[in-house]
């Protein structure tokens, strides 16, 4: 018996397959059209006044954003010393540790962290550190970014130890190694190009953060010492030149966009290139 | 605790399996005792009453069909299994007359040393996976660690192949040396008895030979315990044997009785290829 396919079903297939196709390459062109665009407007407004030179006062055209690149740079500085010790080691228990239900209970819970507004972590960390110490600083701005860093943190190294094989842990404990050497002279050597790449990413992520900046590092136009004092970043440079009236500011916040951008996109391919090239070990 | 009563009702048991089915050894003496024990896996009963002895510097050889328990035996030798979840054991183990049980776990596992199945070697240098058991130990003496990485790799029969490059890593190894490798990590913390799980079975013949030459010299220095799928092997390789069926051990004897003249019909069944 033969089954007539119905031209209804043949055009509702076809089409389907044209929208999944168009939808994809939309995906494709915003990433294009966003790189292009940098590309073309950043470009063209940078220079090495824009690295090397602090932003001139209101009105007149020229300067740079010198303090602003070295001010993410100290406020990545705190988070990373933050998050990442908090986040590999809570990764750690989860990873080895902690029993199934429990397990299954943080990394909700870590998952819901993850899920939470920039700006509330903003308003956390300016609860507890601008308030107290009556500041912006680079501090408040560090220790928001380091909250957000924590639940990719902890996940990152969860899922890097558990790719370390079984074996690797029974051969280290069979040998005298109590569980605590066992993790950290075998286990997370094994899993350290995912553990170090997974961490550029998360930098990566936050690097580009905004909200949670407005209102703990605030932002300034001079160098700023120390790390209580208000200081500037490149994205908080970008949304405060980007609303500005003079069109020079826009061109300068064309050119932080593209710099932020580059910087976010090295550390992505580099990071991605170190898992692709990652012991075997560690993935086995 | 169990009362008097039960207490006396468990010895008689013991007595009773003990003389049943343990390999009685005139004149040798025996490394690891072990009576009436009992494992699960939460509430599936893997060892059913096992009692055995394990003579010193003689070549135990435990064989039987998948999932008859000899691994799961094994691993209870040196408290592998503990880092199960979910698992209980019961019963006396000892070693020499220290029980095992009681012991603390790592000074367990350094005196009872283990090779697995996969040859597992740590991502780091040859000469680091084999210094690994003793710096975890607290040994880091340079000389001293040097010293024992060498002589391992000689126990081993590695040392001729490997002693140039003792500090490329163990990935860089064939199948068989990485599994010789794991003997000499093994070895170098210099255990009173090695255990191997089915050490061989991943290996081609010629590896597997290698390697069943240097268990053959090994038990100079150590007492070993083999588990293994290849009843050639066993025949080979081991004075004793112990046959294990739906964890229970049949009979455990000398090996050449087991082969030749079991005193079990299941023992006989199995070694002549009847089933299993």
């Amino acid at each position: 018996m033969t089954m007539e396919i119905s031209p209804v079903r043949k055009v509702v297939n076809s089409a389907m397959l044209s929208l999944s196709g168009i939808c994809t390459l939309l995906v494709i062109g915003v990433l294009f059209f966003i790189l292009g665009y940098l590309f073309v407007h950043g470009l063209r407004s940078l220079n090495l006044d824009f690295f090397t030179k602090l932003p001139k006062p209101s009105g007149e055209t020229g300067g740079g954003m010198a303090n602003a690149i070295v001010g993410s740079g100290k406020i990545l500085m705190v988070a990373t010393s933050i998050g990442v010790p908090i986040g590999f080691l809570a990764g750690i228990f989860l990873a080895e540790y902690s029993g199934k239900t429990f397990a299954f209970v943080i990394r909700y819970i870590v998952d819901l962290l993850n899920g939470v507004p920039s700006i509330v972590i903003g308003i956390v960390a300016y609860a507890l550190v601008v308030r107290p110490m009556r500041h912006f600083s680079a501090l408040a701005g560090g220790v928001a970014l380091g909250i957000m860093m924590i639940p990719i943190a902890v996940r990152t190294t969860e899922e890097f130890l558990r790719s370390v094989s079984n074996s690797m842990r029974e051969g280290a404990m069979a040998l005298g190694a109590t569980k605590a050497q066992t993790i950290f002279t075998v286990v997370v050597p094994a899993a350290m190009s995912g553990l170090i790449s997974g961490m550029m990413l998360n930098l990566a992520r936050v690097a580009g953060e905004t909200a949670p900046l407005l209102f703990t590092a605030l932002g300034n136009m001079f160098w700023s010492k120390g790390w209580l004092q208000p200081i500037a970043t490149l994205p908080v440079m970008i949304y405060n030149y980007a609303i500005a009236p003079e069109e020079d500011l826009h061109q300068q916040a064309w050119a932080a966009g593209f710099v932020l951008l580059m910087l976010v996109l090295v550390v992505n391919i580099t990071a991605r290139t170190i898992i692709a090239r990652g012991p075997a070990s560690a993935r086995r | 605790m169990a009362s008097p009563q039960q207490q006396q009702t468990i010895r008689e048991n013991v007595t009773v399996t003990a003389e049943t089915s343990t390999a009685r050894v005139p004149g040798a003496k025996c490394k690891l005792t072990a009576r009436n024990i009992n494992f699960y896996y939460g509430a599936f009963q893997a060892l059913h009453g096992i009692s055995l002895d394990v003579p010193t510097h003689r070549i135990t050889a435990f064989i039987g069909p998948s999932g008859c328990g000899k691994s799961t035996f094994l691993r209870t030798m040196n408290r592998m299994n503990e880092a199960l979840r979910n698992t209980r054991v019961e019963g006396e183990l000892h070693l020499d007359e220290a029980d095992i049980f009681s012991m603390d776990v790592t000074d367990v596992r350094r005196r009872v040393g283990m090779v697995f199945q996969k040859s597992n070697p740590f991502p780091k240098s040859i000469f680091d996976n084999v210094a690994y058991g003793l710096r975890v130990n607290g040994i880091s003496r340079k000389s001293v660690v040097e010293e024992a990485v060498e002589r391992s790799l000689e126990h081993a029969a590695l040392w001729t192949e490997v002693k140039d490059k003792l500090h490329k890593p163990a990935s860089a190894l064939s199948g068989g040396q990485q599994q010789r490798l794991c003997i000499a990590r093994a070895l170098a913390v210099e255990p009173e008895v090695l255990l191997l799980d089915e050490p061989c079975s991943a290996l081609d013949p010629i590896a597997t030979r290698k390697i069943e030459e240097l268990l053959f010299q090994l038990k100079e220095m150590t007492t070993i315990v083999i588990v293994t799928h290849n009843m050639q092997q066993a025949a080979r390789l081991a004075d004793f044997t112990g046959f294990f069926l739906l964890g229970k051990l049949i009979e455990i004897d000398d090996t050449r009785k087991i082969f030749q003249n079991p005193g079990k019909r299941e023992t006989e069944d199995y070694v002549t290829g009847r089933f299993g």
